[in-house]
């Protein structure tokens, strides 16, 4: 099967798993809601109206308002915005420099592969966001700033995987053959062996945007995100639970946002999962 | 088993030395001159020097690297800009509540995950198994800072029946330690449960049964003996999360914790507070992953032959 089929029976027998259909379904509402955020926002996400901070909801504010009078709707689609950007563009990062140095690790092995394992074993002893959390911190909030933190550790999955599907590949006949016939080792490995390694890597993929998702909602709810005042799902939080007696909404709306979009893209990287267990069974 | 734990131990003293090296470079990575961040650009000169100095800045950073290696095996850890005392004091002082809490938390993921890991496995296919896998995947999808709120809005704010945050009483750990143990309960529930699905299809089970053995006996006193083996490693690199989880949980809940001093430190700029809290959760993380393989090794002699 060509790589590019491979990839697309995948996400054909992963639209038949019912979780990843609904994921999907909500994902693709949220994606259109968060494009055309400017649009459809009923109000400007900044606009501040003190004397009605706190309001509960109302027929003019469907989700409230905060302490500063913003309209909590209007944050939460322009926070949708926010939130997939940080998402895809920390999975772009981190996959390009894991996909790179696992191809390259698995590939040549020997030196190469043992510093590889050597950094990764030292990057996966900071546990879940505590070595972002120490960068923002003295980076100071700021979108990009964000994406450098979640980026310098997120490779290390993605390239952990690639490595371990090259040392797979690389030992099967086909990649021989190639060999055998004078391929160049830049062919064997950008031709033969990592079209063939993208479905364990997109299932990855699938899993890291709801973790990037989750990590910078968790750095600016600690307020070492995004720099305010721009609407962050974690700040909206961070910000709300203070207020947890008066406007409890100022917490579940945001919290039923990253709810609902962390669980699609888990039951979409699920769904994913299965169906190339199920390929890896057939083999 | 010897040669095994030497080797483990081999292994994990460069992973401490490329962590002490991260972590020694994260001022460095500051965009700027660190004690003007501090003070401000308006401070007089003599005070930025004095800072400069007593951060240990005003050397080559080589110099500075070598100081902080060699001040290590001390304990030196540099000194609070904020409190002016020593940074492992500080977090000494902490430490006990972040284990109290990390431990319970783990506690009760353990509690919880087994049984409802069992129970999926055992009537796979059947509703209670669909409602664990839900439950399990929800409470994998909600992050502590949400979960967190809720809980305190659901048990404080509307039923008033546990404290807000706070801490000194039993009832002060429930809500912190049921935030952070959720999701690790969640993960548990599903390694048990597959790790438990493929003991149960294994030949020795059915022989097990074919002696004359209940299901249930087969399932309990062999299967899950051996499904438990993986299940160990999760909860060992689990444990790492939960310690990191500690960050935000303590903050929600006001535990006088080390992630909580690990905040308080971030908003005071408090940057060699900072290093040492970092440092010292994942030296912790390293040596409860290196307990965790030596403790599989124990359980399961083919994993020292590898």
């Amino acid at each position: 099967m060509s790589d590019g089929a491979g990839v697309l029976a995948l996400l054909r027998r992963a639209s038949r798993h019912r979780g990843a259909a609904w994921g999907l379904a909500i994902l693709s509402l949220l994606s259109v809601a968060a494009l055309l955020a400017p649009a459809i926002a009923p109000r400007d996400p900044l606009a501040q109206s003190l004397d009605e901070g706190l309001s509960p909801p109302s027929p003019g504010h469907w989700l409230g308002q905060d302490k500063l009078g913003r309209d909590v709707l209007s944050r939460l689609l322009h926070g949708a915005r926010l939130s997939l950007a940080v998402g895809f563009l920390t999975v772009a990062i981190s996959l390009s420099i894991g996909v790179a140095a696992g191809s390259l690790a698995g590939f040549l092995g020997g030196a190469v592969d043992r510093i590889f394992v050597g950094v990764c074993d030292v990057l996966m002893a900071f546990p879940g966001i505590l070595l972002a959390i120490g960068i923002s911190a003295v980076r100071g909030p700021s979108f990009g700033n964000v994406l450098f933190a979640l980026s310098i550790l997120g490779w290390v999955g993605y390239a952990r995987v690639v490595r371990a599907q090259v040392l797979k590949l690389k030992a099967m006949d086909y990649v021989e053959s190639a060999r055998a016939v004078g391929s160049r080792p830049s062919r064997l490995l950008l031709a033969h062996v990592l079209p063939n390694a993208i479905s364990p890597i997109l299932v990855e993929a699938t899993f890291g945007i709801g973790r990037a998702i989750v990590a910078e909602a968790g750095l600016s709810f600690l307020g070492i995100g995004v720099a305010p005042p721009a609407p962050s799902w974690g700040s909206m939080i961070g910000e709300g639970r203070h207020f947890l007696f008066v406007a409890p909404h100022l917490v579940t709306a945001p919290g039923a946002a990253i709810l609902l979009t962390v669980m699609s893209f888990n039951f979409v990287g699920d769904g994913l999962r299965d169906a190339l267990d199920v390929r890896e069974e057939a083999r | 088993m010897r040669r095994y734990l030497l080797r483990r131990v081999l292994h994990a003293v460069p992973v401490v030395f490329g962590v002490v090296t991260v972590v020694f470079l994260l001022v460095h990575l500051l965009p700027g001159d660190p004690v003007e961040i501090l003070l401000g650009e308006s401070a007089m000169p003599a005070q930025k020097e004095e800072l400069r100095r007593e951060m240990r800045l005003d050397r080559p950073v080589l110099v500075q690297y070598a100081d902080f290696l060699s001040g290590l095996p001390r304990g030196d850890l540099g000194t609070s800009i904020r409190s002016r005392e020593p940074v492992l004091r500080e977090i000494g002082r902490r430490f006990p509540a972040t284990l109290l809490l990390a431990a319970t938390s783990t506690f009760v993921a353990i509690l919880v995950a087994l049984p409802l890991g069992v129970l999926a496995a055992t009537r796979k296919g059947r509703p209670a198994d669909y409602l664990s896998g839900i439950a399990s995947m929800v409470s994998l999808s909600v992050p502590n800072f949400c979960l967190g709120p809720l809980l305190v809005l659901l048990f404080s704010v509307q039923l008033s029946l546990l404290p807000v945050g706070g801490y000194g009483t039993a009832r002060h750990l429930v809500l912190p330690a049921a935030t952070l143990g959720t999701g690790m309960a969640a993960l548990l529930t599903r390694m048990v449960r597959a790790s438990l699905l493929e003991e149960i299809g294994k030949e020795y089970v059915t022989s097990a049964a074919a002696r004359g053995l209940s299901r249930r006996a087969a399932v309990l006193r062999h299967a899950l003996r051996n499904a438990l083996l993986p299940v160990v490693t999760v909860l060992g690199l689990s444990f790492g999360a939960v310690l990191a989880g500690s960050v935000i949980t303590e903050t929600i809940f006001s535990w006088p914790g080390v992630g909580r001093l690990l905040v308080q430190a971030i908003d005071a700029r408090d940057y060699p507070l900072v290093q040492g809290c970092v440092l010292v959760i994942a030296l912790c993380t390293v040596a409860v992953n290196l307990a965790t393989d030596l403790l599989c090794a124990r359980l399961d002699p083919r994993i020292r032959y590898e």
